[in-house]
């Protein structure tokens, strides 16, 4: 599966409680939206150091790496493997 | 304006008014869109106030405020307050059914809001006869005319004829504020407080966390919650700093706003300090301007307090207990924050505690009893509601005066300092917010599919309860939990849908056939 697909998947299931496609938009803000709240960002940090393999520093936890599948996406890719 | 000289604080704005003469050019508040000072808070709150009353508003209508935290809220609520009228904050995070009710329910002739929020407010306003006005920031937009107005906020500030704001100036016994709670019937309640009881509140806080106006207060909760809102008024009322922030989402940030502003004081709830200790296990963490750390909503777990301290290695810890019909009822001080890690201290200053055995029996020295509170922070009741008032506001043994009970249930140690055991109703207190089962079970009997349902708070070490639910479905239905949830998530605020949802046969009754929650639970 691709790192947005994975992603989106595990946005839409654990945020969306659904598997409808058409309710995540890649460049929606999800705080701004309410989609992820205060607490949810750290489940979100967790899932990608465990899905992608990668160490999220407490620095790069700000809104142009996690705050929309987009960023999300980039910030992965940025990323090199552990 | 310029003769105008207040001396005592008499109504809420004053603090405003007051602060702004001490020291017009410093900083109010550090915010996401900019630093502001108190001549601007004052100057934009004026203006906003003269906008107001050129819209007709009179002493006393309630004006909503239904906005996250920035700028344009901080101005808003002492608007309202400068024009004699009583604000009403509402939680962003409010779906459209539950924000008509409360504008409904409040009478609000005013909604200030944020476009963000266009989705929830738009459909209502056909729904809402006393709302004449609707006032918005952040961008612009085009609405067709309609029997509402919708204006954005810098027109209405432009466009502002300068004019005697103070012409409805209330007294001291008036509504300053009405604040929803969630109650035990599934709607929520307009929490009265006055002038006076806030202004009161104000000052015991102040006494017993020791600030002053050299101060610099990080707000990262709502505003619209009672905890977020004070450290407003605190600030303003002493002429300090706010550094504010929308939310604690990206901690990283907020460490570095703590850092660069020298932040002073740090209210948090458990769930922020936990994040907190997370992040210092990953890489240390160290806040040495930080001289005060505050927790209320739900219990700071003891084990949290020896980490706290060494990231806060120059702070005083202060644990609190209070509920929005008086703000706050307790704090420990916090030299005594080892010694009695369990206990949430003592009443505020100015202010007394007992407590009563269902009947209203004094409780023999270290019996658990149900908590009361006696003092001037004391609402004046729920709005429109006589009798859900009457459940709070017992008769005092004093004639004409009014106690009120907590529902709670508590222990007193020798010292005096209270213990937390449990509440008497079913009211489910998760990270700091109550929510009602009734008010959940509704939304949940509202999808199609459900045939019954019950919702239980189940113990949880960082949200205090958690919400679970337990539903049946009827035979035809396809429903799951998490189809659940996202219909919930739909109607609810985040932190009342529930955290787990159970799908079983039948759920138990008891003898009459009611739903048995205890054996739920």
């Amino acid at each position: 599966m691709s790192i947005e697909n994975s992603v989106r998947r595990y946005i839409l299931e654990n945020y969306l409680f659904t598997d409808d496609q058409s309710e995540l938009v890649n460049d929606t803000s999800l705080l701004e939206k309410g989609i992820i709240d205060s607490t949810g960002i750290m489940e979100l940090v967790f899932f990608l150091e465990e899905e992608f393999g990668i160490n999220v520093d407490d620095d790069e936890m700000i809104p142009e790496n996690l705050d929309s599948v987009d960023s999300i996406v980039s910030f992965i890719n940025s990323k090199p493997s552990k | 304006m310029e003769n105008f000289q207040l001396i005592n604080h008499r109504l809420l704005g004053d603090s405003l008014l007051i602060s702004a003469q001490k020291h017009p050019s410093k900083l109010v508040a550090s915010t996401n869109d900019g630093e502001y000072t108190y001549q601007e808070l004052l100057d934009h709150s004026v203006a906003l106030a003269s906008a107001l009353l050129e819209r007709g508003l009179q002493r006393g209508d309630r004006v909503a405020i239904y906005m996250d935290n920035s700028w344009p809220t901080l101005y808003s609520l002492y608007s309202v307050l400068l024009a004699g009228g009583v604000f009403v904050m509402i939680n962003p995070q409010t779906k459209a059914d539950k924000l008509a009710y409360i504008l409904n329910d409040s009478d609000a002739v005013c909604l200030l809001t944020d476009i963000q929020l266009e989705n929830d407010f738009i459909p209502i306003l056909s729904g809402l006869p006393k709302l004449s006005h609707v006032v918005y920031s952040s961008e612009e937009k085009v609405f067709p005319r309609g029997v509402i107005s919708i204006e954005h906020i810098d027109k209405v500030l432009k466009n502002v004829s300068p004019s005697d704001f103070l012409k409805n100036r209330s007294i001291s016994s008036d509504l300053a504020a009405l604040i929803y709670t969630s109650g035990s019937t599934g709607s929520p309640k307009g929490v009265m407080h006055t002038h006076l009881s806030m202004l009161f509140a104000l000052n015991s806080l102040i006494e017993y966390l020791r600030i002053s106006e050299e101060h610099r207060i990080l707000n990262v909760l709502p505003l619209s919650f009672d905890y977020g809102l004070y450290q407003l008024l605190m600030v303003v009322h002493l002429g300090a700093t706010l550094i504010l922030e929308k939310s604690f989402a990206f901690p990283s940030l907020i460490f570095r706003r703590i850092l660069e502003e020298e932040v002073t004081v740090f209210p948090g709830v458990p769930t922020i300090f936990s994040m907190l200790l997370s992040s210092h296990e990953r890489s240390k963490l160290c806040f040495p301007t930080v001289t005060r750390v505050t927790n209320t909503a739900a219990a700071l777990p003891a084990d949290f307090i020896p980490t706290l301290k060494e990231i806060f290695p120059n702070a005083l810890v202060y644990k609190m207990y209070g509920l929005t019909e008086c703000k706050r009822v307790c704090y420990l001080e916090p030299e005594l924050v080892d010694k009695k890690p369990k206990s949430v201290g003592k009443a505020i200053p100015g202010t007394e505690v007992l407590l009563l055995s269902p009947d209203g029996q004094p409780v023999k020295a270290g019996g658990v009893g149900i908590l009361h509170v006696r003092g001037p922070h004391v609402m004046l009741g729920y709005w429109k509601q006589k009798e859900l008032s009457e459940v709070m506001l017992k008769d005092d043994i004093y004639p004409n005066q009014k106690i009120l009970c907590t529902h709670d249930w508590f222990k007193m140690d020798d010292d005096g300092l209270l213990y937390f055991v449990g509440r008497s109703d079913d009211i489910i207190k998760t990270r700091g917010e109550k929510v009602s089962p009734v008010e959940v079970e509704n939304i949940l009997y509202s999808i199609e599919g459900i045939k019954e349902a019950a919702v239980v708070g189940v113990t949880d070490a960082i949200l205090g309860q958690s919400i679970k639910a337990f539903v049946s479905l009827k035979e035809s239905s396809s429903l799951n939990d998490k189809k659940i949830k996202k219909l919930c998530v739909a109607k609810l605020e985040n932190y009342m849908v529930p955290k787990e949802v159970m799908i079983m046969d039948s759920l138990p009754k008891t003898a009459n056939g009611k739903i048995d929650k205890k054996q739920l639970v």
